[in-house]
């Protein structure tokens, strides 16, 4: 009836840990695999600062972060049983930016206060909600897409105001470039104040699956069906504002990884949203581990910003994926 | 014996009366079929029924306990409900789809027992649907899928089979599989009510009829004497020639009127 999904999640679990290796050791300063596995974890002097302080933060945060957006990509793809959805429909990275720029520009804290992601987190919730409500319950993904649109926007907006009245070109120059989303320049303490509320998301994400099963076949049957559907709405999207807040508080806007996730793996994991979750967050991981990978590999002047090379590559997989489904998006209720 | 009663149900959708003081009891063992004209609260009801609407005043019960005090996973065991006009979100194969009448009983698509299996392989018999497992339900006619819906509500082995209009998008060959096992599913012990507009149908597979216009219960019994021209004109508007033929009761609408109730 189906294959299994373990030899897929394992070939990704291998992929995942050879560009995670790859991460460790792309970079100007010319690391062999094996020594950055030694530089990890015994003193190799300046090349275990290169590999400990640089490299593995960087990589960590690819991961981390890849794999939530993958995950949360899949789960509101299956809340909303269409396949265009992602956090940015409900402009949930831009109101999150605004959060975290908001914190910033007041100078009350620094770029490495838990005031951060909270408030990328609030941003994200706050945006969440205005689209749901001023979509409505049973909104057509037109009128979805409208209003993540114009929530994003206001958000953006929002963004663009405080960059403008900053009194500061140097504050403005960094929170341009932190907005772009990047990896680069990255601690380990930029991990730890990620990885809690990811880790929290994806236990919110994950819980929701046999919720999402039913849910393929509509609110209504769900509900016949034994499952508390405001509960399920309500576990995803706070796991994504709080996945989607805390990435952006760390690393900036990065989109199109978790639009991007759920369709890669479908093809081998079948469209069952429940068996889709953990390999999409898993290709997820993949796809910016390489992405920063690729980043560091094409030759420029300063390294380009992995938000922008996402972007890049995961608009034309958009407009791909409205092209070849367009019929069914049109009139489709979420 | 399973029994489904409501008690001086009534239901407020926003300002609108849906239901007000309906009393009925649907007995295992029997297909009842529900008719009435658009807006009567027919789908109303069945959700209602169903324990997926809170009901404004009254309560429905199941062997005598309130389904509104029912846990949603109890609820869903010994209720199966097919929703009007549904839909598959993903292309899941049809096996997929009808396994997930499963999740009830704790159990996955991908994780079935032994019992699971046997009531999926029967449901998928039940319905028609041998040779159709491994397609994608997206890529089925309307007609295939609702028989899919169907044998996905079957394999719950619910105690209650409540479906709302299951024979809407059928052709006749398929309408008439899907009511006989709907009667099956009653004679072998189970609860059935199913929404329909075809009279003629309704008149033919229906133990009992409740006739339900403007959220009220105008009136409930057999077949014959439910679907009487007088009835038929009070309560659907329409002048109606109601025959019988080979043992079978015919129901031809043959004008409206111009308003409901109007005789001639």
């Amino acid at each position: 009836m189906r294959s299994s999904r373990l030899p897929l999640i394992f070939g990704l679990i291998l992929l995942v840990g050879a560009l995670s290796l790859a991460s460790l050791v792309i970079g100007p300063a010319p690391i062999t695999p094996f020594k950055a596995l030694t530089a990890l974890v015994s003193d190799q002097g300046s090349t275990s600062i290169v590999v400990r302080d640089i490299r593995l933060p960087r990589t960590l945060l690819a991961l981390l972060i890849g794999w939530i957006f993958g995950l949360t990509g899949a789960g509101l793809q299956g809340l909303l049983r269409n396949p265009l959805a992602d956090t940015a429909v409900f402009g949930a990275p831009q109101a999150a930016a605004f959060g975290a720029v908001l914190v910033l520009y007041s100078g009350l804290v620094g770029a490495l206060s838990w005031a951060l992601p909270f408030a990328a987190i609030l941003g994200a919730l706050l945006s969440v909600a205005l689209v749901v409500t001023v979509a409505g319950r049973r909104a057509t993904v037109v009128v979805l897409v409208l209003s993540g649109l114009a929530v994003g926007s206001l958000a953006g907006a929002g963004t663009s105001l405080a960059i403008s009245l900053s009194p500061n070109p140097f504050a403005v120059t960094e929170i341009v470039f932190w907005l772009l989303g990047s990896f680069e320049d990255r601690s380990i303490i930029h991990v730890w104040l990620a990885a809690p509320f990811i880790l929290a998301a994806s236990v919110l994400v994950l819980s929701s699956s046999t919720g999402l099963r039913a849910l393929a076949l509509g609110e209504e049957t769900a509900r016949s069906l034994g499952v508390d559907v405001m509960r399920l709405r309500l576990l995803l999207v706070a796991g994504a504002a709080i996945g989607t807040g805390a990435s952006v508080a760390v690393v900036g806007s990065i989109g199109f990884v978790g639009l991007v996730a759920p369709h890669l793996v479908r093809p081998f994991a079948g469209y069952d949203p429940a068996r889709t979750l953990v390999p999409s967050g898993l290709a997820g991981a993949a796809l910016l581990l390489a992405a920063d990978c690729a980043v560091r590999l094409i030759p420029s002047q300063t390294e380009i910003k992995v938000g922008v090379l996402t972007a890049i590559l995961g608009v034309p997989f958009f407009l791909w994926v409205i092209a070849r489904r367009k019929a069914e998006l049109a009139e489709m209720p979420v | 014996m399973t029994e489904l009663r409501a008690r001086s149900l009534a239901v407020d959708l926003g300002q609108r009366h849906a239901l007000s003081r309906v009393d009925l009891t649907l007995p295992s063992g029997r297909l009842t079929v529900i008719v009435g004209p658009n807006g009567a609260g027919k789908t109303t009801l069945m959700r209602t029924l169903a324990g997926l609407l809170e009901p404004t005043a009254g309560q429905v019960t199941l062997d005598g306990q309130p389904v509104s005090r029912m846990s949603a996973g109890e609820r869903s065991r010994c209720i199966a409900y097919l929703p009007q006009g549904g839909n598959v979100a993903w292309p899941l194969p049809v096996a997929d789809v009808i396994a997930l009448g499963r999740l009830p009983h704790g159990e996955k698509p991908d994780s079935l027992s032994l019992k699971g299996q046997e009531a999926v392989a029967a449901a998928i018999h039940a319905a028609d649907l041998e040779g159709f497992e491994n397609r994608p339900a997206t890529e089925l006619s309307g007609g295939e899928r609702a028989r899919v819906l169907l044998a996905r509500a079957l394999a719950t082995q619910a105690r209650v089979l409540l479906a709302d209009e299951p024979v809407a998008a059928l052709d006749p060959r398929h309408q008439l599989i899907v009511l006989d096992v709907l009667k099956e599913q009653a004679r072998a012990g189970t609860t059935v009510a199913a929404i329909m507009h075809d009279l003629t149908l309704a008149a033919r597979f229906a133990d009992e009829i409740i006739l339900l216009n403007q959220g009220i219960v105008a009136a409930s019994g057999p077949p014959e004497a439910v679907l009487t021209e007088e009835l038929l004109a009070a309560n659907f508007g329409i002048q109606a020639h109601v025959s019988h033929d080979g043992g079978h009761l015919v129901v031809v609408a043959d004008r409206p009127l111009a308003e409901p109730g109007q005789g001639g």
